[in-house]
């Protein structure tokens, strides 16, 4: 099923909740709609399942007008972030009610019922559990039930909001890969709400970033990784350092050492905020080297790699990711030299110079 | 979850005894005394005396009153108070502040006031009687009065019951059924009634006690024509005030039996609210 929505526009009040929303979900995609809070997310999460009415733009699946639906005419399988199971029933009677409520002549028979409710606990992987009630049942349990529940009707489009929120990380992280494995199964196009940047990009074929209403990007997460389109969505997608540069023809230079800028794609020339992720960082304690100079302050973490946080003459504070072999060689109080691989202009073509200016500290000062 | 046990502490020395014995004291003086005066009074004749009592056609045009005005009052506020707790706990609204107050002002009322706005609205001098009097229709000293006085004192009973019960579950299960294809009833039957069944199980049992007994606000509408409008908590008032005490205290064993069923019945259903709340196979 192929899901266009085109200028959708929603406001609570005086807050637009979004404006101007278009995208399209191919058939059988598995598509995420990533943003902080507020950014409308669930929204459109909700115009699709019909429990909102957009103010304006169109929805369709497959050509059909979805709009014109009502909730329960859409065949839309919903997943809460709080189950949402109906408590007073079995998990089998949960999972059937969606097929128990047809009228009598599209309802299968109850054998027919029941078959499709040991399939759908056999997908689920809660054999068994059939017969028990949703109280008895463990929060991963109980949302495997409820996506289980939202199959059973063969939705047109299978809609998450949250699902995985109020569950602890171990459970979270195996239902998450199992979902994928179902959705594959199942082949139904798939849309997942989450505020959760790594389970998005783990999990989607493609994420619809979202931030006040409007659609950052969208794109496979490799291409949010690579060709963030604006500084939101970098910013959004992990950690960043921020330090001031001077653009010319597309090169950002800061004190000891210039790099390309990837976002935008057409930078102003002049003075602004360049951001790079602490993994695209690099320190080098050579005497050669060139670079920021900086100060390292700290070294952190365990395992495999190691954050060093740096300090610039100017006061700016850095993080630079390093593995744990070449991170052996540095040391706290250790002068070295910063260079970073790609940066993203924070406001567009330096359009917001930060105040601070970049001050050329005497290299001897450094050295010494 | 605590466990009950551990909930409320054990206390070591007299204390606990003495408060519990006074308890049991107070109780047994200011319930146990006056129902056992009621029981030792409509027998103090025999049996027979007794029985005699529900022979009468007042007797039993009271009860069949009695019963009459339940039957109207209760599934009444039943649907209203489905209706008010359905709202209130499943949608936002402005002034819903102000809708629960009203639903609880019944209750801190007297019923003489309750029976009087009826008096007020629809008597022979308030606002509408005049024109009610041109179409014919009797309501205050009549059957129709005695409903509505009955009704505005078991309002708030069932909406209360279901508001706290139906907010704390919230919407998400009807939006649920929704969305798997269930139509408004359906949802609500399947979904949102079992969901309530015990709540409102009990807020209908306190309603139909409320009903049977009220004696404030129906004696200000009823104008007691014996065999007409007396309820049988009128009919034990006028059986009292003409010196028949076998027979007031014989018709009082009725309501007194059915406060003790009432009860009874009550006590399940907590137990059942109370294992609904939390686990639950039933």
């Amino acid at each position: 099923m192929t899901l266009t929505i085109d200028g959708v526009y929603k406001q609570f009040g005086k807050f637009p909740a979004l404006t101007s929303v278009s995208l399209e979900a191919r058939d059988g995609e598995f598509l995420s709609l990533l943003g902080p809070s507020g950014s409308g997310k669930t929204t459109l999460l909700r115009v699709l399942a019909g429990l909102d009415k957009p103010d304006h733009g169109c929805v369709y699946l497959d050509g059909v007008d979805f709009l014109a639906l009502s909730a329960r005419e859409r065949r839309v399988g919903l997943v809460f972030q709080q189950y949402a199971l109906f408590r007073h029933m079995t998990v089998a009677k949960n999972i059937a009610f969606g097929l128990e409520v047809r009228p009598r002549r599209s309802r299968p028979s109850a054998a027919a019922i029941k078959q499709r409710v040991e399939e759908l606990l056999a997908l689920t992987q809660i054999e068994g559990l059939g017969g028990r009630y949703p109280a008895q049942l463990s929060g991963g349990q109980r949302q495997r039930v409820a996506v289980a529940r939202a199959l059973a009707v063969e939705p047109q489009l299978l809609l998450l909001d949250e699902p995985f929120g109020a569950l602890d990380a171990k459970v979270r992280k195996e239902l998450r890969d199992e979902l994928r494995l179902i959705h594959d199964a199942t082949g139904v196009t798939t849309i997942l709400v989450t505020h959760d940047q790594e389970e998005a990009m783990a999990l989607a074929d493609r994420v619809v970033l979202m931030n006040q209403g409007r659609i950052e990007q969208i794109g496979t997460p490799a291409e949010l990784d690579t060709a963030p389109a604006t500084p939101f969505v970098f910013t959004f997608l992990g950690e960043v350092n921020r330090l001031p540069c001077e653009v010319h023809a597309a090169v950002a230079r800061f004190e000891g050492f210039a790099t390309p800028v990837i976002t935008p794609a057409d930078p102003v020339d002049g003075r602004g905020e360049a951001l790079f992720r602490p993994d695209d960082t690099r320190l080098d304690a050579g005497p050669h080297a060139e670079g920021l100079p900086v100060r390292i302050l700290e070294i952190r973490g365990r395992g495999s790699v190691r954050q060093i946080e740096c300090q610039a003459l100017s006061g700016h504070r850095l993080t630079a990711e390093v593995a744990e072999a070449p991170a052996a060689q540095f040391e706290v109080g250790q002068r070295v030299r910063l260079t970073a691989r790609r940066v993203v202009l924070s406001a567009p073509g330096g359009a917001k110079p930060t105040p601070t200016p970049v001050a050329a500290p005497p290299l001897a000062q450094i050295a010494s | 979850m605590i466990p009950r046990e551990l909930q409320t502490r054990a206390i070591n020395g007299p204390v606990p005894a003495i408060l519990l014995a006074l308890t049991l004291a107070w109780l047994a003086l200011i319930i146990g005394a006056p129902l056992a005066t009621v029981l030792v009074e409509a027998f103090s004749k025999g049996l027979d005396t007794f029985l005699a009592t529900f022979g009468e056609p007042d007797a039993l045009a009271a009860i069949r009153l009695t019963l009459l005005v339940a039957a109207i009052a209760v599934p009444l506020n039943c649907a209203f108070g489905l209706a008010a707790a359905w709202s209130i706990a499943k949608f936002e609204f402005q002034g819903k502040a102000l809708l629960l107050t009203l639903i609880d002002l019944p209750l801190s009322m007297s019923p003489v006031v309750s029976g009087l706005v009826w008096v007020l609205l629809f008597g022979a001098r308030g606002w509408f009687g005049h024109d009610l009097d041109i179409l014919g229709i009797k309501v205050i000293f009549a059957v129709p009065g005695i409903v509505l006085g009955t009704i505005i004192v078991t309002v708030p009973l069932i909406a209360r019951e279901l508001i706290p019960l139906m907010a704390e579950q919230g919407a998400d299960e009807e939006l649920a059924a929704t969305t798997l294809g269930a139509g408004g009833w359906t949802a609500f039957r399947r979904v949102t009634l079992p969901n309530i069944r015990w709540a409102l199980l009990h807020g209908v049992l306190l309603c139909n006690a409320r009903a049977m007994g009220e004696f404030g606000a129906v004696s200000v509408l009823s104008g007691h024509i014996r065999g007409l409008t007396n309820t049988l908590p009128l009919h034990v008032e006028a059986l009292y005030n003409d010196y028949d005490f076998v027979g007031a205290f014989s018709a009082a064993t009725l309501l007194a039996g059915l406060a003790i069923v009432t009860l009874v019945v009550k006590t399940v259903l907590e137990q059942l609210i109370r294992a609904g709340a939390t686990a639950k196979p039933s």
